[in-house]
């Protein structure tokens, strides 16, 4: 009898234990997508039970993304250029950054807002309880449809843009530009997700959240109209709003510096991703249950 | 008249619970005025041949965001416009109903309490920032009369946002949801008032609308007396304008109140 079975059997265990992970994972992502599958079913529910405010938030968005267009008109009336930008370059950022938190708002924004609420009352216990990552539920209960719509108007800025630039953009150089944007996305709910935790110790959190919109506006501003100093190292290293939106359309555009930058996005947005994660675990077990 | 002064009173107190939530107000607005600074900071860099941009030299335009900034801090609508449909709403209007006062000046009264303290607590951030752009810091008006007329025109600006947010807020009579009515008015306060930029640096014919309209008067006119831009017979007509349309929202209002006291339904009180 040769020993030889006994590290086959130890590598075939090794096998199906990994098997098995797969299994459980693949499981685990399609147990996550129908859970999805109703939250999103059930928004669309929601928002057709109240259709005029439905309509009117959309105009709300909209007016604000002409305003901002407006701002862009006025402003070269007066000057070709601002630092290097032209005015087609700047209507593409305004553009690509409306996209991104317009994607952010529709999938994560109304479940940030209200996680300060559900530790006011209480109410967070119930998501505790159930049988999903309470994280995940907390973060994506909540589709705002209203907002695709105004995903869909910057689209059309954008590609109006564009075409005003004559860009030709290369091959690869779209699907980066999509990817870009979701990392863009991801920076955005990593970001304001971890402020409304903060309101596991201060109930007054929503102060902090309304201060996330006050960020959105910096993000759409070109980043080489900063010069270096302390505003946009804050804004470059630590809250990435200065990247979020210029590289995806620095890529796009073409005047991209060095393709370090897009690295840079990426490593930010993943060391955030952590952090919020670690923010996350210190709240929850900081959580006293309020009211119940 | 003492009653609004208990009230007045009342309202510090409780707009005190709030100072740290002003506080991060004020703290959080400094970054979008950081970025428009920086952003004409760069049109400026951009055309180094000219003096002046739209009329405005660097060192004006800065004071004018300054300057509108200390204005918006002082005379801003921030909270008053949802409590007062939320009173309305949840039928907490009718206690106040009963009592002999009137709902207009005890709403007045609260918005100049909340205004004190969220200028108290805004004081600090706001301040340091003119500091430390002091270079282009906003100096008053030295002539004793301009500064008069800035602070005239300071105390209409008040009244003015307040009746046109009190007057909008009472459409919670007639609708369960005014946000969006809120936002898409602020949208509108916030380009053709002067918050975006200067409005004098549209064009001609847009500037020429615009005077028919109150927004102008809600922080573009007084922030241009202070920058002593305006002055002289336009500053008179100008505050002769800003008191028209001060009396016109308060006449606005008083109307839609006692429209809207007739379809109160006193819900859930």
């Amino acid at each position: 009898m040769s020993p030889s079975p006994a590290p086959s059997r130890g590598e075939g265990s090794r096998l199906v234990r990994l098997a098995r992970c797969l299994t459980a994972g693949t499981r685990h992502v399609r147990h996550l997508a129908a859970v999805y599958a109703v939250l999103c079913r059930n928004s669309l529910v929601r928002e057709m039970s109240f259709k005029t405010n439905f309509l009117l938030w959309i105009v709300v968005e909209l007016l604000w993304f002409v305003l901002q267009l407006a701002f862009v008109a006025v402003i070269y009336q007066h000057t070709d250029r601002i630092a290097t930008w032209s005015r087609w370059e700047v209507v593409l950022l305004i553009g690509t950054s409306q996209f991104i938190q317009q994607v952010f708002t529709a999938l994560f924004l109304t479940n940030c807002v209200q996680l300060s609420e559900h530790v006011r009352t209480g109410r967070l216990d119930f998501f505790l309880l159930l049988p999903v990552n309470p994280r995940f539920l907390l973060s994506v209960r909540q589709v705002d449809l209203g907002a695709f719509v105004n995903a869909a108007a910057a689209l059309g800025v954008m590609g109006y843009a564009a075409a005003q630039l004559g860009l030709r953009p290369a091959g690869t150089t779209l699907p980066g530009f999509a990817l870009l944007c979701g990392v863009g996305v991801l920076v955005h709910y990593t970001l304001m997700f971890m402020l409304a935790t903060v309101s596991f110790w201060t109930v007054q959190a929503q102060g902090l959240v309304w201060g996330y919109y006050n960020l959105f506006n910096v993000a759409r501003v070109p980043a080489d109209a900063f010069r270096p100093g302390l505003f946009k190292a804050v804004f470059t290293w630590v809250v990435p709003m200065l990247l979020v939106a210029n590289v995806p359309v620095q890529l796009l555009a073409d005047r991209l510096a060095s393709p370090l930058d897009m690295l840079l996005l990426l490593g930010l947005a993943l060391g955030v991703f952590a952090v919020s994660g670690w923010v996350w675990r210190l709240s929850v077990r900081h959580y006293t249950s309020a009211s119940s | 008249m003492l009653k609004y002064a208990h009230i007045f009173h009342v309202g510090l107190q409780n707009a005190l619970a709030y100072r740290a939530n002003f506080f991060f107000r004020a703290v959080f607005g400094l970054l979008p005025l950081t970025a428009t600074l920086a952003l004409w900071q760069a049109i400026f860099r951009s055309n180094p041949d000219r003096e002046t941009v739209a009329g405005y030299t660097l060192g004006e335009m800065m004071a004018y965001y300054l300057l509108m900034t200390v204005v918006d801090a002082l005379t801003a609508v921030t909270e008053d416009d949802w409590q007062i449909a939320a009173d309305i709403r949840e039928g907490r209007l009718s206690p106040l109903l009963l009592k002999p006062l009137d709902y207009l000046a005890y709403r007045l009264s609260l918005f100049a309490a909340g205004r004190v303290v969220y200028a108290a607590a805004a004081l600090l951030p706001v301040g340091l920032f003119v500091l430390l752009h002091h270079q282009h810091g906003p100096g008053l008006p030295a002539d004793p009369l301009q500064l008069l007329a800035f602070g005239l025109a300071l105390l209409l600006t008040a009244l003015l946002q307040f009746l046109i947010s009190f007057t909008t807020a009472l459409l919670a009579f007639w609708l369960l949801e005014i946000s969006t009515w809120v936002f898409i008015l602020f949208a509108f306060e916030y380009l053709a008032g002067g918050h975006l930029f200067p409005l004098d640096i549209l064009p001609a014919g847009v500037q020429a609308v615009l005077q028919f309209t109150p927004f102008p008067y809600q922080l573009f006119f007084p922030v241009g007396v202070g920058l002593g831009r305006i002055e002289g017979p336009a500053l008179v007509q100008g505050l002769t304008l800003q008191l028209f349309w001060v009396g016109v929202f308060y006449g606005l209002a008083r109307w839609v109140w006692a429209r809207g006291l007739r379809h109160y339904t006193a819900a859930g009180g």
